[in-house]
C-alpha cells in the first residue's frame, strides 16, 4: 500500500507553517522545477501522472493547462477553487489548515506551468479561519523571498491573493466563480468561451480545486509515472476521501485512487455502529447519485463510477444506516439545491422549488401517489437543461433515491396519506 | 454624496485591497466585508457609498449584497449562531441542537433578539460533516454537538 502524500502533514505539529514544511523537504520541488524544466515539461509531466480534477468534475488536469493559448499577450491566471461547499465534503478545508505551503509550492508550479504572474485562492466566506491562516502564510512566504519577485533567484515573478467568497454554493462552479472574483453575483457563464481562453478578467485562465493543485509539487517530484501508479487506470494517484454520516469514525482517509468502496467504509472509518445495517451511500457529494448497499465493491475512481451511473465528485462519501428516512434525506438535499440555486435558469429555478415542496408535503403526511411520478418528471425536465451543472446535480438525486429506494417513498405517501387534511385536494405547488 | 464614510483607517485598507486587482470592481466582496466592520451592517447608506468607492452603481452593490448569504442588511446579534443543516449533520441529529438552541435562546431559526445579543440562522453545510453535528458562532466552527455541549459555549459566551 502506498504512503501518505498530503495527509502524514495532518498529524505533524506545526504543519501549516514554512518552517516544518520545508523540514520536511518542502520547497524542493518548486526549486528543481524553476531552474531545470521548461513550463511545457511541467505540463507533460502532469499529464503523465494522470492527475484528475479533484473539485469534482474529474477532468485531467495536465490537459486542461494545456488549453492556455501560448501566444496570447494577455496576462494569465490561475484560481485556485477552495470554495468547498458541495455536501459531505470537507478535505480541502484540512489541506489549507495542514499542509498550507504544500498548496502554495503546487501554486507556484502551476502558475510556471501555465505563465501566470498572479493566482487567486477563492475560498469559501466561511472557513474565517482557514482564510486567516492562509493570509498569515502568505505573509511568511513573501518575507522568505518565496513569492513575490524573482522568485528562487529567477525570473520568475509570482503574487498570491487571498480572495472571500460570501455564502454561495454556486460559486464553487468554476465560471460563477470568476464572476464573483469580479465582483458580481455568482451568476454561471454559458461556455464556450473555456475560462483559460476568456476567464478572469477575459484573460485566459485555469481554475484548479485545492486538492488538484496540492498533489502537484509531490508529482514534479517524483515524477508523473510514478504518481500515476498509485492510482488505477487513468485515475493517478492517492485521493483524500471524506466519510461523514453514520460512521464510527468519520474523517478523510487519503488513499490510493480506486479503492473500494467497501473498504474505506468498514475499515478506514470503523463501519456502522453496532447493530445497525447499511442503507445506502453516496459517493461523491450529495450531487453524486445514491448506492444501494449492494453496490458499495466499486472502486472509487472517476471512470468506475461513471460506470455504475454514480460519479466519485468530490469523494464526500456520505453513509445512512438503516435508521435513516429516506424521504427526509431526498428532502434535505433538494431543500439545499432550491437554496442555492442562482435563480439564472428557469428549470433549476423552479424545478427546485416544485421538488422541495412536494417533498415537504410527502414528509407532512400529505403525499399522493402521483408526487413520486411528478418528481421524476420535474427531475427530467431539469436535467441537462441548464447553462451550468446545478441543475444536474439536483435532479441526480432526486432521480437515484426515488429509482432505487422506491418503495419507501410509496410506502410514505400511503402511510402517510391522510394524516394531514388536505390529502385529496389539489395542492398548490406555488405555496 | 454618501451619508457614510469609512475611518482613515479602513480607506487606506481599501486602497490595499483595490490594488490586489487588475478591476476596481473585483474589490467588492472585500470592500463589503470591510464595510461591515466598520458599521456593523450594510444599510443603503453604505451601499451607495461602497459604490461610490468601487465607481459602480449602488445598484449593482445591491446585486451582490442580496446574492450572497454572509451579508448583513439588518442588524445582527452579538452571538450569531449559524447551525448547520446539511444532509450529513441532519443525518446526525442537528434538529434536536437546532430545537434546543430556539428554546434557549427564545428566538425562531432566521430572528435576532430584540436586545441585538443573539442571531439563531439554519445555514447549509458548512463544510465541517466529519464533525456533525455542528454550528459556526461568529467566527468559529464547534462540532461534535450535544444539547449538553451547546449549553457549556453559551454559558461560556454569555
Amino acid at each position: 500500500m502506498a504512503g501518505k502524500i498530503i495527509s502524514k502533514f495532518f498529524d505533524i505539529d506545526g504543519g501549516n507553517t514554512i518552517d516544518v514544511y520545508e523540514r520536511h523537504g518542502g520547497y524542493q520541488s518548486i526549486r528543481r522545477v524553476l531552474k531545470k524544466m521548461a513550463p511545457g515539461q511541467v505540463t507533460d509531466e502532469v499529464l503523465k501522472s494522470n492527475l484528475r480534477g479533484l473539485g469534482g468534475a474529474g477532468f485531467p488536469a495536465g490537459r486542461k493547462w494545456s488549453f492556455i493559448p501560448k501566444d496570447s499577450p494577455k496576462p494569465k491566471f490561475l484560481v485556485v477553487n477552495a470554495d468547498e461547499s458541495e455536501p459531505g465534503t470537507f478535505k480541502d478545508r484540512y489541506i489549507m489548515d495542514r499542509y498550507t505551503h504544500g498548496l502554495f509550492e503546487g501554486i507556484m508550479i502551476a502558475s510556471y506551468a501555465i505563465g501566470a504572474n498572479k493566482a487567486f485562492i477563492y475560498i469559501r466566506g466561511e472557513y474565517v479561519r482557514q482564510a486567516e491562516n492562509l493570509v498569515e502564510q502568505i505573509k511568511c512566504a513573501y518575507d522568505r523571498g518565496y513569492l513575490g519577485k524573482r522568485i528562487f533567484g529567477t525570473n520568475f515573478n509570482l503574487d498570491l491573493v487571498v480572495h472571500r467568497g460570501a455564502g454561495a454554493y454556486i460559486c464553487g462552479e468554476e465560471t460563477a466563480l470568476l464572476e464573483s472574483l469580479e465582483g458580481k453575483k455568482g451568476w454561471p457563464r454559458m461556455k464556450p468561451p473555456f475560462p483559460a481562453i476568456e476567464g478572469a478578467f477575459k484573460c485566459p485562465t485555469i481554475v484548479n480545486n485545492v486538492e488538484t493543485i496540492a498533489y502537484v509539487p509531490t508529482i514534479l517530484q517524483e515524477g508523473g509515472e510514478w504518481f500515476s501508479e498509485l492510482g488505477s487506470e487513468r485515475n493517478g494517484g492517492l485521493k483524500l476521501y471524506g466519510v461523514s454520516g453514520h460512521v464510527k469514525k468519520p474523517g478523510v482517509y487519503e488513499l490510493p485512487m480506486g479503492t473500494s468502496l467497501r473498504e474505506i467504509i468498514y475499515e478506514h472509518a470503523g463501519g456502522l455502529q453496532d447493530g445497525r445495517k447499511l442503507k445506502a451511500v453516496v459517493p461523491g457529494g450529495s450531487s453524486a447519485p445514491v448506492l444501494t448497499a449492494d453496490e458499495i465493491d466499486v472502486k472509487m475512481d472517476y471512470d468506475s463510477l461513471a460506470k455504475i451511473g454514480s460519479m466519485l465528485g468530490s469523494a464526500g462519501v456520505i453513509v445512512m444506516d438503516d435508521t435513516t428516512d429516506i424521504v427526509r434525506a431526498l428532502y434535505v438535499v433538494t431543500r439545499f439545491y432550491h437554496h442555492e440555486s442562482c435563480g439564472q435558469c428557469t428549470p433549476c429555478r423552479e424545478g427546485t422549488g416544485w421538488a422541495e415542496r412536494i417533498l415537504k408535503r410527502i414528509l407532512d403526511g400529505n403525499g399522493r401517489s402521483v408526487d413520486i411520478d411528478n418528481l421524476l418528471n420535474i427531475a427530467g425536465n431539469i436535467m441537462g437543461n441548464t447553462i451550468c451543472p446545478l441543475g444536474d446535480a439536483a435532479a441526480l438525486p432526486l432521480k437515484s433515491y426515488l429509482t432505487k429506494f422506491r418503495a419507501d417513498f410509496e410506502a410514505a405517501v400511503s402511510d402517510r396519506n391522510g394524516v394531514g387534511k388536505v390529502a385529496d385536494e389539489p395542492v398548490s405547488l406555488l405555496n | 454624496m454618501s451619508k457614510v464614510a469609512f475611518s482613515q483607517e479602513s480607506l487606506s485598507e481599501f486602497e490595499r485591497i483595490v490594488a490586489q486587482y487588475p478591476e476596481r470592481r473585483a474589490a467588492m466582496l472585500p470592500t463589503l466585508y470591510l464595510a461591515e466592520k466598520e458599521f456593523g451592517h450594510i444599510s443603503p447608506e453604505v451601499e451607495v457609498y461602497v459604490g461610490e468607492l468601487l465607481q459602480v452603481p449602488a445598484i449593482k452593490v445591491r446585486e451582490v449584497l442580496t446574492f450572497y448569504t454572509l451579508f448583513a442588511s439588518k442588524p445582527r446579534g452579538k452571538l450569531h449562531f449559524q447551525v448547520c443543516r446539511g444532509i450529513s449533520c441532519d443525518l446526525r441529529g442537528c434538529t434536536k441542537i437546532i430545537e434546543h438552541l430556539q428554546e434557549k435562546l427564545n428566538l425562531n431559526s432566521e430572528e435576532t433578539s430584540a436586545d441585538l445579543a443573539y442571531t439563531l440562522s439554519e445555514v447549509e453545510c458548512l463544510g465541517a460533516c466529519e464533525t456533525a453535528p455542528m454550528m459556526q458562532l461568529n467566527d468559529d466552527y464547534h462540532g461534535d454537538l450535544t444539547t449538553e455541549t451547546v449549553d457549556l459555549i453559551l454559558d461560556e459566551k454569555k
